[in-house]
Parts: C-alpha cells; structure tokens; sequence
C-alpha cells in the first residue's frame, strides 16, 4: 500500500502532503526534511526508486514539482510510477496544462482529486476520464451550494470590498469628499443587510 | 447572526488571500503565519458555517504545508461537519482525515456523522465519509459502523461500492471480528466483473494476504480465475502478489499457477506486470527450473537496459534471485561487476550486496581485491558502503570465509589506509577480535599492527584513530612476536601521539608499559639469568647514562623471532624515551592518560632506584637488589603474559547472582556514589555494587598472591585494559564450571566481600579459558576460537501475531462457515473436543473424505479428522457455491483435481485455528 505522497517542489517546498498510515505532526516534519534532502539530491539520470527506512519511495519529476510516494518493500514500484504519471495527467486535464502555481491556489482541489484516485493508500479509479467526471460533479456540486448560500453575502462582501477601496483611496485625490462617500456606503451596506436578516 | 461575527465573515480572507500573502511574504513567513493563525482562531469561533469552513480550510493549508498544529480545531470541523452543504462537508471531512488520530478527545463525537453520511443518497457524501473511516478508524468507530459499511459493500452504486471495499480493510485491521460480518460480501465482490470492483477487492486481499496467506488458500481458485481472465494491468499486478504469498504454502498451487505465470510473462508489454511476474516467479517459484529461466532472461534484459530504474529493478530482482540460485548471480557476474561504477548511487549498492552474494572462500580475496580497488576510486559514501560490507561479510560467523588470516588481516591495514576510510571502529574490533581468536595470525598481526603505527601521517586522521588503538593494544599484548621492540616503543611514544584522544592515548601508554616490560623480561631476565654480575654492572649505568655495553645482556630466545638486539644501552635510551615522552602527561587532564603515565613512570622509577640503591652498596648486596629488580620485572612481565581470551556475548548473564544479593533495577544512584569513575568501567563487575576501586586492587590481590605492591598495580592495570576492551573474562566454553563452583552467598556476611567473589571468578574463568586455546598447526586454516553460545546469531524475533492472528482467525471461520463462532478475545489454541450435534456428521463425512486422504497420499489421523472438518462446510449455501465454482474450474482444466486440492487446503487450516469451544450463533450463516 502507499504510506503517504508527498509533491516537494525543486526548492525544497511543500505542495502537497497526504497520509495514509498514522503519522503523527512532528513525525511528518521528520520525513518530509529526510526525504526532500535524499530526493531532491538525486540527478536527473537516475533511478526513481530510493530505499528509506525499510520502504521505498518512488518519485518523479514533472516540471519544477517532485511527486513522491512511499511504498513497501515488495510493492510494485513501476506501478506506482504509473500511479504518480496518471495523477498528473488527471491534474493536467483538470487544470489544463497544469503548473505549479495551479497546485499552490488550489490546493484543496489537487487533494480531492487524489482523493479520487487513491483511497486507503490503494488505486482506486484507473481510468482517466471517470476522475475528471467525478471531480467535476462535485465541483458543481459545491458551485450550485455556494451560488444558493453566497447570493447574499456576495453582494454584501462587494459592496464592503468598495468601502474598503475608497477607504484607502480616501486619503488621496478625493480628499474630505472621501469621508462623506465612505460613511454613506457603510451606511448602504448596513440598510440592506438590516432589509436581509 | 451577531454583528462581530458578520464583520468576520464580510473581511475575512479567503484560502486564496492567504497563499497570496504568503506568497509576498519574502522574510516575515513566520510573522505572517502567527498573525494569520490569529485570524483562523478568531474566524473558526465564528456561528457562521461558511466564515467558519473557509477559516478549517486556511487551516488546513497551514496544517498541512507548514506544519502548524491544529488539533484545537478539532471540535470546529465537527461542527462544520455537521453542516448541510456538501461543500461545508468536504471541507471537513478533509481536515479531519488530515488531523485527527486514535487520541483525539472528540473521535468519539464523530460517529454519528460518519453514519449519517455513510447512508446519506448522496453517494459523494458517502464517499467522503468511507474515505475519512480509511483514515481515522480506531477500534471503536470500526465496531460501530461495520453494519453501514456492510451495507455498502452491496450498493448498487459501483462507485460507493468500490470504495466501500477498499474501506474494509482498514476496518477489518482494527477490528477484526468485522470479518464475520463483510468477509462473505467480499468474497461475493470477488466474483463481480466489473473491473473496478474487481480492482478494488483484489488489491484488499493483496494486502490481507501479506499478513496472513494461508488464511486465504481457499479462495485460490477465485483468483486463480482473476489471473487468468484479468485484462487489466493493475489486477493482475495484485493478483499475481496474492499467488506470490499463497504459492510457497501449497506445492500444488503453485504447480497450476506458474504456467499462466510464465505466459503472462511471455505475451505481456507492460513493464510493471513484466516485472511482477519476474519477482512472483523469483521469490515464490523458484523450484520451477524453467520459470526461473524465464525470469533471469528478463531480468538480464532489465540488467542491460539504458532505463536507470529497469536496471535498478534488474539488479534487485537479481538480489532476490541469488538467496537461491547463486549460478544465475555468477552468469551475470559482469553486468553486476560494471554497475559498480554506475553514476546512481543506490544501483551501485544494490549491486555491491549482490557482489558480496558472490563471496564465497575461493574467492573472497579477488573480491575484495577487485572492491578495494573499487573504493580508492569511488566517492567517500560508497567507498564506505564498500568497505563496510567486506567487513561484515568476511567477519560473519566467526570470520567462516577466511582461510588465510595472514592476508585478511594485512587487507584490514590495507583497508585503513583507504583515504575515505571511516569504518575505523569495525576495523578496530576485528583486529583485536582475530588477535584473540587466531593464534597463527598474531605474527602478521604485529606486523600490521607495526606498520600503522610507525607511519606518523596516520595520527592526522581521526577516523584512523580507533583502528591505531587497536593497533597499539595488539604490538603491546603480542610484543614477543615483534620483530624490533625498540622500534614499536619509539612508535607508540611519538610526538604526534599527542594528537590522539586521551582514551587511546591511554591504550598507547599501556601498550608502551606491556612493550617495555618485555624488552626488561628479555634483556635482563633472561639475558641476566647467564650473567648475573654483569647485570648488575649494568644497572649502574644509569647513574651517569654512559654505557658500557654490557656483554651477555643481548638477548637470544627461542620462544620468539626477535632479531634486533636488546642492549643495555638500548634500555637506557629506552628508560629516557619513556621519561621523556611520559612526563608532560603527567599533567594531564585526562585522568586515564595520567594514571597510566603515571605507573609506568613509576615503574621506569623503581627501576632505576633499584639500580641506584645497588651501586652505592657492597657488590653482595647489589646483586641482591638486581635480583630483586629481576624479580619485580620477571612478575610485571608475568602478569602481562596471561593471554587474554574473547569472550561471550552472553557470558555475563550466565553468571548466578548470589543469594543475599539485591540486583538494582536503577542504577541511576550508581552516578552520585561513583561519578568521578569513567563509565564503562562502572558496569564490569559490578553486580550492583558501585564500589570499583576496591574492586579492582582485592581483584588482583587474588590474583597474584606472593606478589609485592608493584605487581599488584600492574595486574589491576591489566583487569582494567580487559575491561576497557569489553573483555570482561567471565566464563565461555567452561561456564559450567563457574556455576558449580561458585559459592553459594548464603552467608550474609559474604555479601560484603563481594567484591572477592567477583574477582575469584575473573580468576576461575581466566583459567576455564586456558585448556581452549591449543594451536593447532596441522590444519591448514588456523584455528578460531569460538564461544558457541556468543557466535549463535540471535534468535529470528518472534511473529508479532496479535491482531493478525485474530483477523485471521475470523477469516478462517468465515471460510469455514463453522457455526461455533467466538469473539475473538477469548479465542484458545486448546484442541477443542467434538461438538456432539456434529458427530453423526462427521462419521459420514470421515467416510465421504477416505477417497480424498487416498488421492492425497496422506494418511494421518490427525489429518483426516481435519479433513472432515473441512468437508462440514459442505452443508452450507456458500460452500455449495464454491462446490459449483470448482466444477466450473474441473472443466476448464483436466491436469490437476482442484476440488481435491482445495479440500486438502482447507483440511490443512484447522491444524492452526483449533475449533471454538462455546456456541454463539451467526447471524450470517
């Protein structure tokens, strides 16, 4: 089974950590500072298999992003390098040429999709395009939720977004005029969340 | 909503503003982080859901990438669990997969949430919830939902289905009696087509295999069926790891099993398969001559491809290959040998520890030879890498390989002189162990020992530190084969020793002491012995250091190959060296250092007062007192010749602990009572008693008993050089003797002189070991001294078979379907006696299985009670399934009788898991 994946970015930052036996925190530290040193080390025309603890890690790189997985000792290695190329076609499919940056701001959704291809440390879904299909019906899943929940707020949080704004411009070319605009937003904004709740 | 809580929810920051801010964040990382896990404290308090799940999630984010402890939110993800939206949900179930672990106080909170959302008709809900059981299920939260679980495992939705399968096996981990309840559904999974299902069942039974195979033998034929109909990649990976485990436990299977092995082999593309065919083949199947074949000729074709990791694999699988069959290693031997200078560090180990498989006692030294070579080359990790394992494989079993001492113990000088050479402290302790273990090899020893002690560049080098001490404690316990003694001392006492730590600074010094009281022995004691005036005459010499050399005193003695000449004059200058070199130690800070400067200024001293004392009296009188020197010296060098034995790992816990003595748990008063003595002295002979000192002298008090105070202290000097190598002489090949021996401490007042039953035993032992160590020259390879009990690898640890047993134990019953099921918490290995509802039954099933004891060719009672057992299971629904499944399976193939085979499979399980004592009826059967 895959005790735990780990994406180490090429500076030795972390993207993406998921376990599945107990660590605990300090625990995860611990090997994340282990193996970023032995794996982010290693040239370009090695082998992607190294030995730790008595498991194995198998890694790759794609792009600036070190997809790592730890595994038993008699657990297939070549099939988790397939595993770990799936996961990235999927992100990629998802995202659309993903990069990087697309895992640091959604990093959520770079969990939930590997909450779909791994369960309990096992490959759970093979095919491709079945990932995208589910990702996205609980994408829309949570869209249709937000839309319904944040039609309000939404309005509210812009309308507070532009006091914000004119606040801090406030001190610029409007001058005292400013003030004025400003407390009568607020006062907007009050009336109308008094009309919702 | 109050109004504060509003203010939250409308500034506050989303996942998105934090990364951002963190992202801008160059040096303040910290700062930014603290004030932000402010915010997320104050955010997360908050009545709104939405404000409170973006707060989990920031959260998690921090948790997550900057480990940022978050086991206070622990009750907040519940409360946003608790939340109707899904997206809320998700939030939540993530973190709480992410934090919570078996202590978290609220766990227990949760399991009605997981079950509400494990038969929610939304099946995302449902997955999220199967996922987080995966994650965080304890004992507790296993029991209580294993009936939901259940429940899914025959949804008719495929995607809830499947990871309700993959789920199982974490429940099944903690709570074993669960398997009462799903293995049957599991079981039926296996039959399911479709391929995700299949998938995801296969890889649950691979894993349960892995603990547990021949729990599983019965369904042999289930997957038997999987291995041959499976298309998919992924489930004949899983598969074929299920046959690796079940094959070695029953021949037969195996014989069925490997032909569709060896075509998958054959027809398949797919590397990964390819490979897990080759390790199935090599671990499981290596009786199989030509599978074995097979897979070396596709291990050679990974061996040689450009692919790093194919080759990796290649190399690995080789390894896998060689506990066995070594020819296929030696077939290989120059791939092997040229992936020793491969760039990747970890395929140059793999194919060092197939190397070193190699090594056998033809060839170990062009091995090491050629690895020696290898090391000069490489980098220092690999060279050490390299090092280390000559020295562990030529060392194994008391130094087995070894043939010829007198070239392993030069290749260890050899070794230590490699620039990158760290493995000092092995080195180290092979050259003091094959110096006590092999008599024929003590003269190369010295002269090993000589060479890296003359050489002064080596005192620079810190990791050669260690193999120097061993080298100066061998030229000073084996000084009567040095060629030039002279020559040794010089080389022990030289300047650049002050580069050395004080703890083998003291081992030179002591060397230095045994050194030149052998040169004393041989000039005076014996060379005097035929010319006693002339002795004396010599004595004077050191009045005024001007020498005449004093004729006789060259020494010519049989026992040794001593060729350079011990003069007079060479004393002298040798007494000087030794002042000169000593007396700045004198002031050492090092306590052992001064100590042992100390005596052997001391020595150097009585000497030479013994002389001074003898010129300024009458001749009779000074020969008196140079026989007295002669007497002083003759009894040091004696109690320096006592050879020294190695000793069992075990020897001190076969020593009987007195009667009226109190063996202390803690020894942690030992520190305030003896803090001033060095640590590895304080846990020599001392059974719970701190008091070494006095240990020390009463132990040579026995020893010697005519001697004078001036031996006493060189003998304790000797007991405390044995107990500074660990040699701590307690009995070995005669410990017998020492429990027979030893008195009984009844008396209490013997406890107080505890001490003198100690050293009594040092000395009982010291002789045990005596009668052992007879040379014998006739034989080509020297003699090893070996301690039985010590060279005895330790025990293979036990099997930790707790909960594993337990799961299997209820997997077993599940395949059984006996009806006499229990928890199995009070589950016992007694043979039960036979259930009296049943007995009628198994009179007709005895009779039914006779065809079956005859086609096995296995006639034992004890077997054919089993095998009826086996044949109960008839009567139930499932096992009549199965019954159908294997006639399916007899059409298929002719060659060999599955049912047969799966009842002698199943005949055999009870051997392991005796039948149940009390009655509780199954709801499922």
């Amino acid at each position: 089974m895959i005790h735990f994946v780990l994406l180490i970015s090429r500076q030795g930052k972390v993207r993406l950590t998921k376990w599945y036996s107990a660590y605990s925190q300090k625990e995860r530290t611990k090997v994340i500072r282990e193996l970023s040193g032995l794996i982010l080390t290693r040239g370009p025309k090695l082998c992607n298999f190294v030995e730790w603890r008595g498991l194995r890690v198998v890694y790759k790189r794609y792009a600036s992003l070190y997809f790592c997985m730890c595994i038993d000792e008699d657990d297939n290695e070549l099939e988790i390098l397939e595993i770990i190329h799936h996961y990235v076609e999927v992100l990629d499919r998802y995202f659309g040429s993903v990069c990087e940056l697309d895992l640091i701001y959604n990093f959520h959704k770079a969990y939930f999709i590997l909450d779909e291809l791994l369960i309990a440390g096992e490959l759970q879904e093979p095919s491709k395009r079945t990932v995208a299909r589910l990702v996205a019906a609980q994408d829309s899943l949570v869209e249709t939720a937000k839309e319904q929940t944040s039609s309000i707020t939404n309005i509210i949080a812009q309308a507070a977004n532009f006091t914000i704004k004119m606040l801090h411009k406030g001190y610029g070319p409007w001058g005292s005029n400013a003030l004025h605009l400003e407390s009568l937003l607020l006062v907007d904004v009050c009336t109308r969340l008094v009309d919702q709740h | 909503m109050s109004g504060p809580s509003l203010m939250d929810s409308l500034f506050q920051r989303t996942l998105e503003d934090l990364i951002k801010g963190l992202r801008q964040q160059l040096i303040g990382e910290q700062a930014f982080i603290s004030k932000a896990l402010e915010e997320i404290r104050k955010e997360i308090k908050s009545t709104d859901l939405s404000t409170k799940s973006t707060a989990l999630l920031k959260l998690c984010y921090l948790s997550n990438l900057h480990f940022h402890d978050m086991s206070f939110a622990a009750f907040h993800a519940l409360e946003v669990l608790s939340s109707p939206r899904f997206s809320h949900k998700k939030i939540a179930y993530h973190a709480i997969s992410l934090s919570f672990h078996d202590s978290t106080p609220v766990l227990l909170l949760i399991t009605n949430h997981l079950r509400k959302d494990l038969t929610s008709t939304n099946e995302f809900e449902v997955s999220l919830s199967l996922q987080c059981l995966s994650r965080i299920a304890n004992v507790d939260l296993a029991r209580d939902l294993t009936p939901e679980v259940f429940t899914l495992l025959s949804s008719n939705k495929l995607y809830v289905r499947k990871r309700a399968v993959a789920v199982v096996l974490r429940v099944f981990e903690k709570y074993p009696d669960s398997v009462r309840v799903c293995f049957k559904r599991l079981v039926e999974n296996l039959e399911n087509y479709d391929p995700q299902i299949l998938s995801a069942v296969v890889g649950v039974f691979s894993e349960l295999a892995c603990k547990d195979p021949r729990s599983y033998l019965p369904l042999a034929p289930e997957f038997y069926k999987i291995l041959v109909d499976s298309k998919s990649n992924w489930i004949s990976i899983k598969v074929l790891k299920i046959f690796a485990k079940l094959a070695p436990l029953e021949p037969r299977l195996a014989n069925r099993v490997v032909e569709p092995i060896c075509y998958l082999m054959r027809k398949t593309g797919a590397k990964s398969l390819l490979f897990e065919c080759v390790r199935t083949v090599v671990t499981s199947f290596s009786e199989y001559e030509s599978a074995v074949r097979l897979a070396v000729g596709k291990i050679r074709e990974f061996m040689v491809d450009e692919d790093p990791n194919l080759k990796y694999l290649g190399l690995h699988a080789l390894s896998i290959v060689a506990s066995k069959h070594l020819w296929v290693v030696s077939e290989n031997k120059e791939v092997v040998i040229k992936s020793l200078s491969d760039p990747d560090p970890n395929i140059k180990i793999e194919s060092l520890r197939l190397v070193m498989a190699m090594v056998s006692e033809h060839n170990v030294a062009e091995i090491s030879k050629v690895l020696v070579n290898y090391a000069l080359k490489s980098d220092p990790l690999f060279c050490n890498e390299i090092l280390g394992s000559i020295l562990s494989t030529c060392s194994r079993n008391v130094y087995e390989i070894i043939v010829d001492f007198d070239w392993y113990v030069s290749l260890l000088g050899e070794m230590s002189r490699i620039p990158h050479c760290q493995m000092g402290e092995e080195i180290e302790n092979q050259l003091v162990d094959i110096g006590l273990r092999v008599k024929d090899v003590r003269l190369e020893l010295v002269r090993v020992a000589r060479d890296l002690l003359i050489d002064p560049a080596l005192l620079g080098n810190s990791f050669l530190h260690r193999v120097l001490s061993a080298a100066a404690w061998v030229s000073g316990e084996y000084v009567e084969f040095s060629r030039n003694p002279l020559e040794l001392m010089e080389a022990l006492l030289q300047p650049r020793t002050s580069l050395l730590p004080p703890s083998i600074m003291a081992i030179y010094i002591q060397s230095a002491f045994k050194v030149l009281v052998f040169c004393l022995h041989t000039c005076f004691v014996r060379g005097g012995s035929t010319a006693g005036v002339s002795a004396s005459a010599s004595y004077e010499s050191f009045d005024d250091l001007s020498v005449e050399n004093g004729a006789g005193s060259t020494v010519a003695h049989g026992q040794t190959c001593t060729s350079a000449p011990i003069t007079n004059e060479s004393i002298v200058n040798l007494l000087k060296l030794v002042e000169l070199a000593l007396s700045p130690l004198l002031g050492s800070h090092d306590v052992e250092v001064q100590e042992r400067a100390r005596n052997l200024l001391g020595f150097v001293d009585l000497i030479k007062l013994e002389a001074l004392n003898s010129s300024g009296q009458e001749e009779n009188d000074s020969e008196q007192k140079g026989v007295e020197a002669t007497k002083i010296i003759r009894m040091v060098h004696d109690a320096f010749s006592k050879e020294l034995g190695p000793v069992s790992l075990s020897a001190q816990g076969k020593v009987p602990v007195p009667d009226g003595l109190t063996l202390n748990e803690n020894l942690g008063d030992l520190e305030t009572i003896c803090s001033d003595i060095e640590l590895p002295s304080s846990n020599t002979f001392s059974f719970g008693y701190p008091s070494e000192e006095k240990d020390v002298s009463s132990f040579s008090n026995l020893q010697i008993k005519e001697d004078s105070g001036q031996s006493n202290e060189s003998t304790s000097l000797l007991a405390e050089h044995r107990k500074r190598h660990g040699l701590y002489y307690l009995p070995s090949g005669k410990s017998e003797v020492i429990s027979n021996d030893y008195p009984p401490a009844n008396d209490p007042a013997l406890q107080g002189d505890n001490n003198d039953t100690a050293s009594d035993l040092v000395k009982l032992t010291a002789e045990s070991l005596v009668p052992k160590r007879k040379p014998n020259h006739s034989k080509p390879r020297p003699v090893v001294v070996k301690l039985d009990e010590a060279d005895e690898k330790p025990v293979a640890v036990k099997h930790p078979e707790s909960r594993d047993d337990s799961l299997s134990g209820a997997v077993l019953d599940i395949l059984f379907g006996s009806e006499d099921i229990l928890p199995t918490s009070s589950r016992s290995n007694l043979p039960s006696s036979n259930r009296k509802g049943k007995e009628k039954q198994h009179m007709i099933t005895q009779v039914e299985s006779k065809e079956n004891v005859v086609g096995d060719g296995n006639s034992s009672s004890r077997r054919r009670k089993d095998h009826s057992h086996g044949k109960e299971r008839r009567h139930r629904k499932k096992n009549a399934e199965e019954r159908n499944e294997t006639d399916r399976k007899e059409k298929e193939s002719s060659s060999n009788h599955p049912r047969r085979q799966k009842s002698r499979q199943r005949a055999e399980e009870p051997l392991k898991v005796p039948p149940q004592t009390s009655v509780i009826p199954d709801f499922l059967l």
